[in-house]
């Protein structure tokens, strides 16, 4: 049992990630990886509330009837997000005020949909915590590396200290205006996404 | 009434939904790869967001606001906590009347939106116009103008990729960028594009 769970969690990492494989949940991933510390935070709370929607549903399903389920999942997910919203708000008020929008719409992310429909519905709860634990890290690792990217080459700096010195403070970085924009992500993915085919040449789409 | 062309126009061009807030990404990337599935899918949007967004103000508005229960006789009531589940049922039942009207009375714009309608209930594009009216604090008539105006700002920024996308077909790019890499770079240079849009004020 442990090494299938080592399995689910390396597989949703790498061969199946949700966001360059699957094309889900990509709304939050271009948009909140200005910077290290909102990709960090909003990593943290996808992770959490897959796993724990995972997990509650997976325990559930015997007594949910298919044709409410959806409704059933979706109200599992809110609950989860407003304890997660409310409790950034309590604690972090400046990060909930970055991330503005953008935790509320971990209701409507696709990977948490997609993992509660596609495997905690047919799974037993552990290996769903664990899927779900895998698929929030897995989109994690690919918000954290486009947030890399944008905050070191676009601001110089990493969860808001100052690596390479900007000429704008006297020293020899110029800031690479492209990156702060939301538009970069958009080129970042692609990259990542044609690294990670070209690694793994069966994810590629055949015309 | 310039100032609700104001918000119309700006919802449209400098605060696109897709392009400049990434949201709706999902459904902008799976359902663009022909202008005229991707004209379904835009004009859908539009109607479910010129519908829910109001509907989500009054909700707001008279029953979750901090003293909107006044009319109750409950005055010192704040249910705002709820707001993001009770958005979320409001916009999965409304999808679903929709749904059930278009079929019994206009089958043949059903037969078109038919198939998008249910995948909008996940929309993050519907339920970001949503969250976004809230932020913003719109009166009800502010937030139908914005319904509209982020609904056909939706429908324009689908409708272009979907014809960059048809175009592409032709393409020969490297066998790894193939179909999505090459979809995400295409929407990045949308997103500049329309950034050259930004500087306006009307």
């Amino acid at each position: 049992m442990a090494e299938s769970n080592k399995e689910l969690l390396s597989r949703s990492i790498f061969k199946r990630n949700p966001i360059a494989l699957l094309v889900l949940g990509i709304c939050s991933a271009l948009a909140v990886t200005g910077q290290m510390t909102t990709a960090f935070v909003m990593s943290i709370c996808v992770t959490l509330v897959v796993a724990f929607s995972s997990m509650t549903i997976s325990i559930v399903r015997f007594q949910i009837p298919s044709s409410v389920r959806i409704g059933l999942q979706i109200t599992v997910i809110a609950t989860l997000v407003i304890l997660v919203d409310q409790a950034l708000k309590a604690f972090y008020f400046d990060l909930s005020k970055q991330l503005s929008i953008y935790v509320g719409l971990i209701i409507t992310n696709c990977i948490v949909m997609g993992r509660a429909e596609g495997f905690a519905m047919s799974n037993p709860p552990i290996p769903s915590f664990i899927d779900g634990l895998g698929n929030g890290l897995g989109y994690g690792f690919i918000l954290m590396s486009v947030a890399f990217v944008r905050e070191l080459l676009g601001s110089g700096s990493l969860f808001g200290y100052e690596i390479l010195q900007l000429t704008t403070n006297g020293g020899w970085y110029i800031r690479n205006g492209l990156l702060v924009l939301p538009a970069s992500a958009f080129f970042l993915i692609a990259l990542l996404i044609w690294l990670l085919r070209s690694i793994d040449p069966e994810q590629q789409e055949s015309e | 009434m310039a100032h609700y062309l104001d918000i119309i126009i700006r919802s449209i061009f400098l605060e696109n939904l897709p392009l400049s807030f990434f949201l709706g990404m999902c459904t902008f990337l799976a359902i663009s790869k022909q202008v005229k599935t991707a004209m379904g899918l835009g004009v859908a949007v539009l109607v479910i967001q010129v519908i829910t967004v109001p509907i989500n103000n009054l909700i707001l508005n008279y029953l979750l606001k901090p003293g909107a229960l006044t009319w109750a006789g409950h005055p010192e009531l704040d249910l705002s906590f709820l707001g993001l589940l009770t958005y979320i049922a409001i916009i999965a039942a409304v999808v679903q009347i929709l749904e059930m009207v278009l079929d019994r009375f206009i089958p043949t714009l059903y037969n078109t939106l038919g198939i998008f309608l249910p995948l909008l209930t996940v929309n993050c594009a519907i339920f970001g116009g949503t969250l976004f009216m809230v932020e913003r604090d719109y009166t009800f008539p502010e937030s139908i103008a914005y319904g509209f105006g982020s609904g056909a700002g939706f429908f324009l920024a689908v409708v272009c990729l979907g014809g960059i996308r048809e175009r592409l077909e032709y393409a020969d790019p490297p066998a790894g960028l193939r179909g999505l890499g090459l979809t995400f770079i295409s929407a990045g240079l949308m997103a500049i594009a329309f950034m050259g849009l930004a500087g306006m004020e009307m």
